[in-house]
């Protein structure tokens, strides 16, 4: 069974993402946005869980009101420096409020680590070809942070007395 | 100027640890060069030609006197005893090796400086008007503003894989010295009808492959919203920017594309979110930036010393120093004096470790211990006192950095080239070299007046071409050099884009082209008349006429 980081322990992972044409498998699920759109009927059946894997392209505010139903919501990087996912994170977190596992699949390593936790991703599924341990180290790279994004709800300056001159 | 906390100073230093790490997976072969580069590039070390090439930022091009010591002391011990200062007000160095990079990084930290997002797809360096705090045209010093922009894009987790690469410059002054019409993102203080200071908002202006004039988003933006709003326009470039064609990537595309009222409808509507929210910059947190950029301690009779012209009357070489390199400061009987990194013989903006060093010295004595670069790739010692000037002059002439040619023709901004850069099609630093010798009579430089040239080697624009009086681009003619000329473009107030003048020049005739330019502007100026009036005035024709004739 594949191993992901999630909540910055490595775990085994029991999701199954489901292709474009494939048959829905027992167990919980991952399908995309157009699938789950398409084959609402069919996945309300569906014994297992329903997660829905995001792709940079898709709205995140299609989604509004929505969100419960969903225990995972995976967003692919299709390559690392296709950045759309961390605002897609970020709109699914800060803006409608999601508060399930957000995951990152796709093209991630280590040195995005970092980014990735600040938008709200809890879960990341790094390239196979990659060590898993080594890549959770990227999560503590930096231990202080200027901006607000959805880990700190403000900026440094909010957070901080800091003096002047 | 603004002093880290200890806050600042961690993410510095764990941004030092972090790229230790990094290049040492590089070096072990834990890390492929294709996934090392987008992480060395986000500290501004590039691949260049012979070597890696590592650009270090200087925010909004103020620097003390410690620092440039610093900047001095890298170019002797991991360079070759220069560095370069760019178009953006930073500084590159051209040979370090790999394995001293994070050393160098840790040299920088100890002056609370980096290298921090130099390149890569992110918020790059602020930049500003050079004279900022000095100008007498200033509604407000846009440094504490740049440093809160400084703060906020420093590894901003949502926008460090931008489509493209991510330009924004501030002015508070009237007159732009920023080009804040050419950058992604422009910001200019105003005032509006009620007195009250805020920003002019200027998005998609760029040069580069596609050149284009920004367009005012916003007329009037609040001063707490300045973070939010910025935000709200980088979100819909995240996710609207085009991520196919690196060429058409940048936001003055989207812009474009969308025209600027849907775009501002899109920004708008997102900046709904959360303009009201924590992103709001409280007045408390302006203060306290603003404290770090005090006036200094003017002397209240400054303006009494005028015994610089006693001596411009005996020394001609002071008295055209004095002239041309020495502008008027905010506050009387101070001044601002330019350091032309134009020098003869070396290439625009280089300047050696020794210089640095002598330089640090002379503003510790005279102005404050501050100075500040250019986005003309010169430097500025912002407060030189009257009583001080003919110090002053003594002192930079022997270190060759009196030359008083700025805003001349061979005050040239240049790029790289071929010599350096892995990306240039032909050389620009050997023409700069050989028009700054054949134009070395200051006297004719003096008459030409106040003239732009501009030069790049390939059409990504880093020698700013478009906006030069006289551009040229230099480019690939079947394995030969070849360069084509550009008039009329400016990246001042009256910004505008230069057009092409006619067929490519070979390399051998590009001289002699430029000077049949300056004659035919020289036959057709008016009284008073700078290049880029004249050429307005009558548009290409006669400039045309001259530089293709046959029988030249």
């Amino acid at each position: 069974m594949p191993r992901i980081i999630k909540k910055d322990q490595i775990v085994e992972d029991t999701w199954v993402q489901v292709g474009a044409s494939e048959p829905f498998p027992e167990g919980d699920i991952l399908v995309s946005l157009e699938r789950w759109q398409a084959e609402q009927e069919t996945l309300q059946a569906h014994a297992g869980r329903v997660g829905l894997c995001l792709i940079g392209k898709d709205n995140p505010r299609e989604l509004k009101g929505l969100l419960d139903q969903f225990a995972l919501i995976a967003v692919e990087f299709p390559k690392f420096a296709d950045g759309r996912g961390y605002s897609i994170a970020r709109i699914l977190r800060d803006e409608l409020g999601y508060k399930g596992e957000l995951r990152a699949t796709g093209d991630i390593l280590r040195d995005q680590l970092f980014y990735l936790m600040r938008c709200g991703f809890d879960a990341f599924a790094v390239r196979e070809d990659r060590d898993i341990e080594d890549a959770l180290a990227g999560l503590r790279d930096f231990s202080v942070v200027y901006q607000a994004a959805s880990d700190y709800t403000s900026p440094i300056y909010r957070r901080f007395g800091r003096t002047g001159a | 100027m603004y002093q880290y906390n200890e806050l600042d100073q961690q993410i510095v230093d764990e941004r030092v640890r972090q790229f230790r790490d990094q290049v040492q997976r590089r070096l072990t072969g834990k890390l492929s060069e294709d996934e090392f580069r987008p992480l060395r590039l986000m500290n501004g070390l590039y691949m260049q030609r012979h070597a890696y090439m590592l650009r270090v930022a200087v925010p909004y091009g103020l620097l003390s006197s410690q620092q440039l010591r610093k900047l001095g002391y890298i170019a002797e011990r991991y360079d070759r005893g220069f560095g370069h200062f760019t178009t953006r007000q930073n500084i590159q160095y051209n040979w370090p090796e790999l394995e001293d990079v994070p050393d160098i990084l840790a040299e920088l930290a100890s002056v609370e400086m980096h290298a921090i997002q130099t390149s890569g797809n992110c918020i790059r360096n602020i930049t500003a008007d050079p004279l900022a705090g000095v100008a007498a045209d200033e509604i407000e010093d846009p440094r504490p503003y740049c440093e809160l922009l400084r703060q906020y894009s420093t590894f901003h987790p949502e926008f460090s894989y931008l489509p493209r690469k991510f330009k924004i410059a501030v002015t508070g002054a009237t007159q732009d010295r920023a080009a804040v019409a050419f950058h992604d993102i422009g910001v200019r203080m105003v005032k509006n009808e009620e007195g009250e200071v805020g920003y002019q908002v200027i998005v998609g202006g760029g040069l580069g492959r596609t050149p284009v004039i920004g367009e005012v988003i916003r007329p009037f933006l609040e001063k707490p919203h300045l973070l939010s709003y910025v935000e709200a326009i980088m979100r819909v470039y995240n996710l609207y920017g085009n991520r196919d064609n690196k060429y058409k990537a940048r936001i003055k595309i989207l812009v474009r594309e969308l025209g600027i009222e849907e775009f501002r409808r899109q920004v708008e509507e997102e900046w709904e979110h959360f303009r009201e929210g924590a992103m709001m910059v409280p007045e408390e947190e302006i203060a306290r930036l603003q404290s770090f950029f005090p006036s200094p301690d003017y002397a209240s009779d400054a303006a009494d010393d005028r015994s610089f012209e006693a001596h411009a009357a005996e020394n001609k070489k002071f008295a055209r120093w004095l002239k041309n390199n020495v502008s008027a400061h905010k506050v009387p009987g101070y001044n601002v004096v330019s350091i032309s990194l134009k020098i003869p013989g070396t290439p625009p903006g280089d300047i050696t470790d020794q210089q640095m060093y002598a330089l640090a010295d002379l503003a510790d004595q005279y102005s404050f211990g501050m100075i500040s670069a250019t986005h003309e790739q010169n430097l500025v010692l912002q407060d030189i006192k009257n009583a001080d000037l003919f110090a002053v002059w003594q002192a930079l002439e022997p270190l060759k950095l009196a030359w008083p040619n700025i805003g001349t023709l061979t005050d040239q901004i240049c790029c790289p080239g071929l010599d350096y850069c892995s990306l240039a099609n032909a050389s620009s630093i050997p023409i700069a070299e050989s028009i700054a010798q054949r134009f070395d009579d200051l006297d004719y430089l003096y008459d030409l007046g106040e003239l732009k040239l501009k030069m790049s080697g390939c059409i990504n624009a880093c020698g700013h071409h478009h906006v030069g009086h006289i551009g040229i681009l230099g480019i690939d003619k079947r394995g030969q050099e070849f360069y084509q000329i550009m008039l009329g473009g400016s990246a001042m107030d009256d910004a505008s884009l230069g057009q092409w003048l006619g067929p490519a020049i070979a390399r051998d005739e590009i001289l002699g082209a430029v000077e049949r330019l300056l004659e035919a502007y020289l036959v057709h100026r008016e009284e008073g008349e700078r290049f880029l009036e004249t050429y307005r005035r009558l548009g290409p024709e006669p400039f045309k006429e001259k530089v293709y004739a046959q029988n030249h």
